[in-house]
C-alpha cells in the first residue's frame, strides 16, 4: 500500500481505480472479523451522522433540534496493483439503517452474505435486499463452535436461494478461508454480469 | 466551544453557521460540499506538498492535505481523521474548489469496459 511518493510531479499522478465489495449478514454474525482478516490494516471505522427520520443521508440543514443517530461502519482495504485498490466494507448490522445501504451498494460489485446456523433467519433481510438490488452475492456460512453442521444444499434449500448462487462454509476469522469466499464472490460476479451482457444484446 | 487564534477566528463569524457542535462546526454549518460528491470510495490525492493556512481554510482542511499526500478514499480520511463521512464530504469540496486535491470517483460495475478488473482482482487476491 505504499503510495508515498513524495516526489511525484504535483497534480500528475493518475489515481487507481477503487472498488467495494460489502459484507452483510447479522448482528455478531462476523462481519467486521472477515473485513479484518483479509485487510491489510486492522479495520477502520467510518461514521454517518443521519436525523432519526432518515431523511437525505448529507441533508441536516435545518434539523439542528432534531436527534441525530450516527451508524458506523466497519471497513478495510486491500490494494491489489498501483492501478487497483479494493475497499470491504461491513454493513450497519440494523434494519432500520437500510438507507445506508443503498449508498453502500451503489456501484459495489459484490456482497458477501455471512449467516450462522444457529440464526439463519438473520441473514434474509440481506438477501433480500440484494436479490431486489440486482447485486451479485455469495452466501458464506460463517462456522462457529458448537454451530450444527448443515449440508450447503440443506442451507441453501433454507434460504430459498437461486440456483446459481454460490453457497460456501467458512471461517471468517481465517484468511484464507476468507480469501477464498471474496474470490468465490468475484468469480460469481463476473459470471453474472457476462450473463446479463448476453441477455441484453440478445444472444 | 470558543476557538481563539488567528486562523480560526473566521471560522466562527458565519451567521449561517447554527449552533456550535461539532462536527457541523467544522464545516460552518454546511451540509453539502460546494463540488463533487464524493463517493465513500473515491479516491483522493493533494496536489500539493504542503498548504499554508489561508482564509477559508481551517486546520481540518489541512490535516486532509497533509493525509492526502498518501492517496485515501473518503472513507479512510473520515475515519483517520475521526470525522462523520458528511463532514470530511463538505471539507473535500473546499479543498477541490481551490484545486487542492484531486478527486477520482469509482467506476460503476456497468461501467467497466471488460472482464481485466475482475480477473485482476481474483488474481491479486490469490496471491495474498
Amino acid at each position: 500500500m505504499d503510495y508515498g511518493h513524495s516526489d511525484r510531479p504535483a497534480g500528475a499522478t493518475p489515481l487507481p481505480t477503487a472498488i467495494k465489495i460489502l459484507v452483510a449478514g447479522g448482528f455478531g454474525v462476523g462481519k467486521t472479523t472477515m473485513v479484518g482478516a483479509v485487510s491489510e490494516t486492522r479495520p477502520l471505522r467510518t461514521e454517518e451522522v443521519l436525523t432519526e427520520s432518515g431523511v437525505g443521508i448529507d441533508d441536516l440543514s435545518g434539523v439542528e433540534g432534531k436527534t441525530t443517530t450516527t451508524v458506523a461502519m466497519d471497513f478495510g482495504r486491500i490494494t491489489i496493483s498501483d492501478d487497483l485498490v479494493l475497499y470491504l466494507f461491513g454493513t450497519p448490522g440494523q434494519d432500520r439503517f437500510w438507507f445506508v445501504w443503498d449508498e453502500l451498494a451503489l456501484g459495489a460489485i459484490g456482497a458477501v452474505v455471512l449467516a450462522d446456523t444457529r440464526r439463519l433467519a438473520d441473514c434474509f433481510p440481506s438477501i433480500d435486499y440484494f436479490e431486489g438490488r440486482g447485486t451479485p452475492f455469495v452466501v458464506a456460512v460463517n462456522c462457529f463452535q458448537g454451530a450444527r453442521a448443515y449440508r450447503l444444499d440443506e442451507v441453501q434449500a433454507a434460504l430459498n436461494l437461486d440456483p446459481g448462487v454460490p453457497v460456501l462454509l467458512c471461517d471468517a476469522r481465517q484468511r484464507e478461508s476468507s480469501k477464498e469466499v471474496l474470490v468465490t464472490l468475484m468469480e460469481h460476479a463476473m459470471k453474472t454480469r457476462e450473463a446479463r451482457r448476453r441477455a441484453a444484446s440478445g444472444d | 466551544m470558543t476557538v481563539q487564534g488567528e486562523s480560526a477566528d473566521h471560522q466562527w463569524v458565519d451567521d449561517h453557521a447554527g449552533p456550535v457542535v461539532r462536527p457541523y462546526a467544522v464545516t460552518r454549518g454546511r451540509a453539502r460540499p460546494v463540488t463533487g460528491t464524493f463517493d465513500l470510495i473515491s479516491l483522493v490525492t493533494a496536489t500539493r506538498a504542503e498548504v499554508t493556512p489561508e482564509v477559508g481554510l481551517g486546520p481540518e482542511h489541512l490535516a486532509i492535505v497533509g493525509l492526502c499526500q498518501r492517496i485515501q478514499s473518503v472513507a479512510e480520511i473520515a475515519a483517520h481523521l475521526d470525522l462523520p463521512v458528511g463532514t470530511i464530504r463538505v471539507l473535500l469540496g473546499d479543498l477541490a474548489a481551490r484545486s487542492l486535491v484531486q478527486v477520482r470517483e469509482p467506476q460503476t460495475t456497468a461501467g467497466l469496459p471488460d472482464n481485466s478488473i475482475f480477473e485482476a482482482v481474483i488474481n491479486g487476491l490469490r496471491a495474498l
